[in-house]
């Protein structure tokens, strides 16, 4: 039907088709808003891609070269790019998983506490300490740690050696200064803490009331409640938070910088120095000294890390995503 | 006998009452019953104790950090760079060098990565919420974004580094270069925050504003954005201070000077973060035996701790200001 | 002056889902017309279509014609932005925008679309959009004062002088008083029964007693079945379709007996 055919139009119903001022706007604004989603994967991609061309030389280039450089980065102790990645990879993997085991109960704990134990006022301060132990910079922790806890935790790790050197773990003597495994691992809980705690806190806060009601009119006591409705509800949510520290932890880089004495062995011997190195802080010790071929292999190393971290972050993601359906 | 049984339960067929229990057989002794107390009380002691044992750390780094920081810090620690400090010997200006040039880098490279991650991140979050509407390239992109929240730091700071290679020249090292490092860090938590605070702001309200005849663009910046405005100042604000204290990726990207550097785009940079680490990492400094009683041999610590206070008030302080920001500022429920 | 709406052979679907079907419908100029009938009817999905509100929700489409005063609302040539500046809407709760004060809400759709406007313009706007909506008296004090600050009442009558700043022909209001008390819903009434010397108005209601006491046509929506697409059943003036209606199904809902 045809506007011009209809004499009853009115100036007004005319205007319909007119253009509408901010309709270029309103484009521009879409493609901006689209490009900026789309920049999201191309910044992806582009780290695997950037960082994949400058360590292309350790895969094509020349190979004597490369193990020249690796044997002058270890002082002879690897020749090839896997094994050099191999024990700094078993030590990420190591001081990570020892990190989260220390860190696991004693968030839970405190996810516990703020969510069903404190009183409302006191849990509010309590989440708020909380953020402000994941807000305190790296660097702090690592003084803090090279500084204060070394010297401190000594008679500690020492007496463990002592009386539970039988276990090949903790294995003496017990370094002294203790830059050590253990003693990272300890920064690194501390660290991690609060990212597993508020996630914790946040699931165990959504554990619905019917449930929790349903156990405690069967008698059960608070604790029988937390179990029965609480931790099984949580479960998938704690999980992920979990993978999420692990995460963190495997990425960290100047705490393990600041207080691990390196090593580059496959070893178990957390109280002993110069065992292990993670590749993050590997990275940043050479850096300053690597060029040409030396970047690209810590750049190798990187992408290593980045692999990990990515697939550790992916599967977390994925276990709380089918949590939430 | 099961067939007209509807219950399926199994009971003689000749009896149609229900079978007789004995209730008391099921009653918890009394050690049961002590024993699950005993056991609600020790756990209720566990959690109270792993909430003290992580408060022994946090009150101990604050603790240290402010007796420690306090010694050095004065105005011409803040006032002055690391030129013409040589050893453990006084500058000219009586104090033993400062965080001038660090603070001013801290400044400039966190400026840049707020520059460049904020609007990306707010409008990366518009799209995910306003336009894409949970379709499946939306459902990866978020994937992604909460994927590349746990991107290592120092992974950012090569990535930075290896772009810049490659597009500028091998070797650079600037104060830009580590506002893109950052950046990486920071998009993901502000398109996070961004997405939370969209998703609360009522339909009600994109409705009434397109029913007046508004274009979606100025409903989204005007009605939408706005009223989230608080939520996303607040969440920036948090993920500033997030990547103020990062320094592995600075340290690859912006190197480090002991000289004031306010170009952002060309030269060397010192941030703070870095500038404590690479205190820390000097240890100790040289007094020669001949050297004038003002020579302090462990001055490069007492700058670390100095300088980590520094930085530590500002995280906090930015920290503080994000909350009240969140609170004061937010848009009253109905 | 109102304009007049002729709806004709409307389907709506969200996605596949046929929601509403076939309905042809006049709706006259400067009349108030009321839809009602039982829950998930799509009384309200029709009301919605008239200022393309309803393809705002993801897959929802509909096919067929919108006319006003002869001009199809859905050409391919129409920006339903320009569509929503000629028929205001009304909505079920009172949304005011919480960030703005009373006058800057009376402003917005004003200024939301970027026309520049003198401040005398502004004020001479402000009190006459708020006495159409029977608002000045209560708020000329305290324009300033957040929208959000109001009773329920006093919130969708600022929603309405909202709309009506915008000057359009056509005022649609979706259940405009379920959320509020039984006085102000009495104001809201005597309102619309002003406000359709200026404007066309169609009203979605849940309550009939209003539909009786404020509407000149009434439109009965029906469905067969839950999951099957609404349909309009009925279409009478006002008080044929309360004292004599000429259809089973609209006799039996008026006088009570389902919905």
């Amino acid at each position: 039907m045809s506007t011009a055919s209809k004499p009853s139009a009115s100036p007004a119903a005319s205007s319909l088709t007119q253009p509408v001022n901010g309709q270029k706007a309103d484009r521009v604004f879409r493609g901006v808003a689209y490009a900026c989603g789309i920049l999201i994967l191309v910044t992806l991609a582009a780290v695997a891609l950037f960082l994949l061309f400058r360590a292309w030389p350790l895969i094509g280039g020349d190979q004597q070269a490369n193990s020249a450089v690796i044997e002058n980065f270890t002082g002879g102790k690897a020749k090839s790019f896997w094994g050099y990645v191999g024990p700094l990879l078993f030590g990420t993997v190591l001081v990570a998983a020892l990190a989260l085991v220390l860190a696991f109960f004693v968030s839970i704990g405190i996810a516990l506490f703020i969510s069903h134990y404190a009183p409302k006022r006191l849990a509010a301060v309590l989440s708020y300490i909380v953020d402000i132990l994941a807000a305190i910079p790296s660097v702090i922790y690592g003084l803090w740690g090279g500084l204060v806890l070394v010297p401190a935790i000594y008679p500690f790790w020492n007496w463990i050696a002592e009386y539970l050197g039988w276990i090949p773990l903790f294995a003496g003597p017990a370094a002294n200064p203790p830059r050590t495994v253990a003693t990272v691992a300890l920064v690194l809980a501390i660290m991690i803490l609060p990212i597993i705690t508020s996630i914790a806190r946040d699931i165990f806060l959504q554990t619905p009331k019917l449930l929790e009601e349903a156990a405690l009119g069967l008698g059960a006591t608070k604790w029988e409640m937390i179990k029965l409705s609480v931790l099984p509800f949580g479960k998938s949510g704690v999980i992920s938070a979990s993978m999420l520290g692990l995460g963190r932890a495997l990425g960290e880089t100047m705490a393990v910088l600041m207080i691990l004495s390196p090593g580059l062995k496959y070893s178990f011997k957390l109280l002993q120095a110069s065992q292990n190195q993670t590749i993050a802080a590997n990275i940043a010790a050479q850096y300053p000294e690597a060029d040409g071929i030396g970047v690209s292999v810590l750049i190798g190393t990187g992408l290593v890390l980045f692999v990990i971290t990515f697939l550790v972050n992916l599967l977390a993601r994925r276990i709380t995503e089918k949590a939430g359906k | 006998m099961t067939q007209t049984n509807p219950t399926g339960t199994a009971h003689t067929p000749t009896a149609d009452a229900a079978p007789v229990i004995d209730f008391d057989k099921f009653k918890p002794t009394r050690s049961y019953t002590a024993a699950r107390k005993r056991k609600d009380i020790a756990m209720r002691a566990l959690i109270i104790l792993a909430f003290i044992v992580a408060l022994i750390p946090l009150i101990s780094v604050l603790w240290t950090t402010l007796v420690r920081g306090f010694r050095r810090l004065n105005w011409d620690f803040l006032g002055h760079n690391m030129t013409n400090v040589i050893g453990g010997n006084p500058t000219p200006s009586g104090g033993y060098g400062g965080i001038l040039h660090a603070i001013i880098g801290t400044l400039e490279i966190t400026l840049g990565a707020m520059l460049i991650s904020i609007p990306i991140g707010v409008m990366c979050a518009v799209y995910l919420i306003e336009y894409a509407g949970g379709s499946k390239l939306a459902r990866t992109i978020h994937l992604l974004v909460d994927v590349m929240s746990g991107i290592p730091s120092i992974v950012a700071g090569l990535f930075a580094y290896s772009m810049f290679a490659i597009l500028v020249g091998p070797g650079t090292l600037n104060g830009f270069e580590g506002s893109v490092a950052l950046s990486l860090l920071m998009i993901p938590t502000v398109v996070k925050t961004t997405e939370e605070m969209l998703k609360i702001v009522p339909n009600d309200l994109r409705e009434a504003s397109l029913a007046l005849g508004v274009t979606k663009q100025r409903t989204i910046t005007k009605v939408v954005l706005r009223t989230a405005l608080s939520g996303i100042v607040s969440g920036s604000i948090l993920a500033i201070a997030r990547v103020i204290g990062e320094t592995a990726p600075l340290l690859i990207t912006a190197g480090y000077i002991v000289s004031t550097n306010a170009n952002l785009f060309g030269g060397e940079m010192t941030t703070l973060p870095v500038y404590v680490y690479q205190e820390y990492s000097k240890y100790r400094a040289n007094c020669p035996a001949d050297a004038a009683s003002g020579c302090v041999t462990t001055i490069p610590m007492e700058r670390a701790w100095s300088a980590a206070l520094v930085l530590i008030v500002i995280v906090l302080v930015l920290n503080l200001i994000g909350r009240i920001v969140a609170k004061v500022f937010a848009p009253k429920k109905k | 002056m109102g304009q007049q709406i002729d709806v004709n052979h409307l389907n709506i679907y969200y996605g596949s889902f046929l929601a509403v079907e076939d309905v042809n419908l006049h709706i006259a100029a400067n009349k108030v017309t009321a839809f009602i009938g039982p829950s998930g009817c799509g009384k309200s999905t029709v009301l919605r279509t008239l200022d393309r509100m309803h393809e705002i929700t993801p897959g929802a489409h509909c096919t067929g014609e919108v006319l006003l005063e002869g001009q199809n609302l859905y050409a391919p040539d129409v920006d339903p932005v320009a569509v929503r500046r000629d028929i205001g809407m009304v909505f079920q709760r009172p949304n005011p925008f919480p960030t703005m004060s009373i006058r800057q809400n009376v402003l917005a759709g004003v200024a939301l679309n970027n026309r520049k406007i003198s401040k005398s313009d502004a004020d001479d706007l402000v009190e006459w959009a708020l006495r159409g909506a029977n608002l000045w008296n209560e708020v000329k004090d305290r324009l300033d004062n957040p929208g959000i600050g109001l009773s329920g009442g006093q919130q969708q009558r600022l929603c309405i002088a909202r709309a009506v700043a915008v000057h359009p022909q056509v005022l649609l209001m979706d259940e405009p008083c379920s959320a509020l008390d039984p006085i102000s819903t009495l104001a809201v009434e005597d309102l619309i029964e002003e406000l359709k010397q200026d404007y066309t108005i169609v009203i979605v209601t849940h309550n009939m007693q209003q539909a009786a006491r404020v509407a000149d046509y009434t439109a009965f929506f029906n469905l067969k079945a839950v999951g099957q697409p609404g349909h309009l059943e009925y279409f009478a003036d006002t008080s044929t379709m309360f004292n004599n209606p000429q259809n089973e199904e609209a006799e039996r809902y008026v006088s009570g007996r389902f919905g």
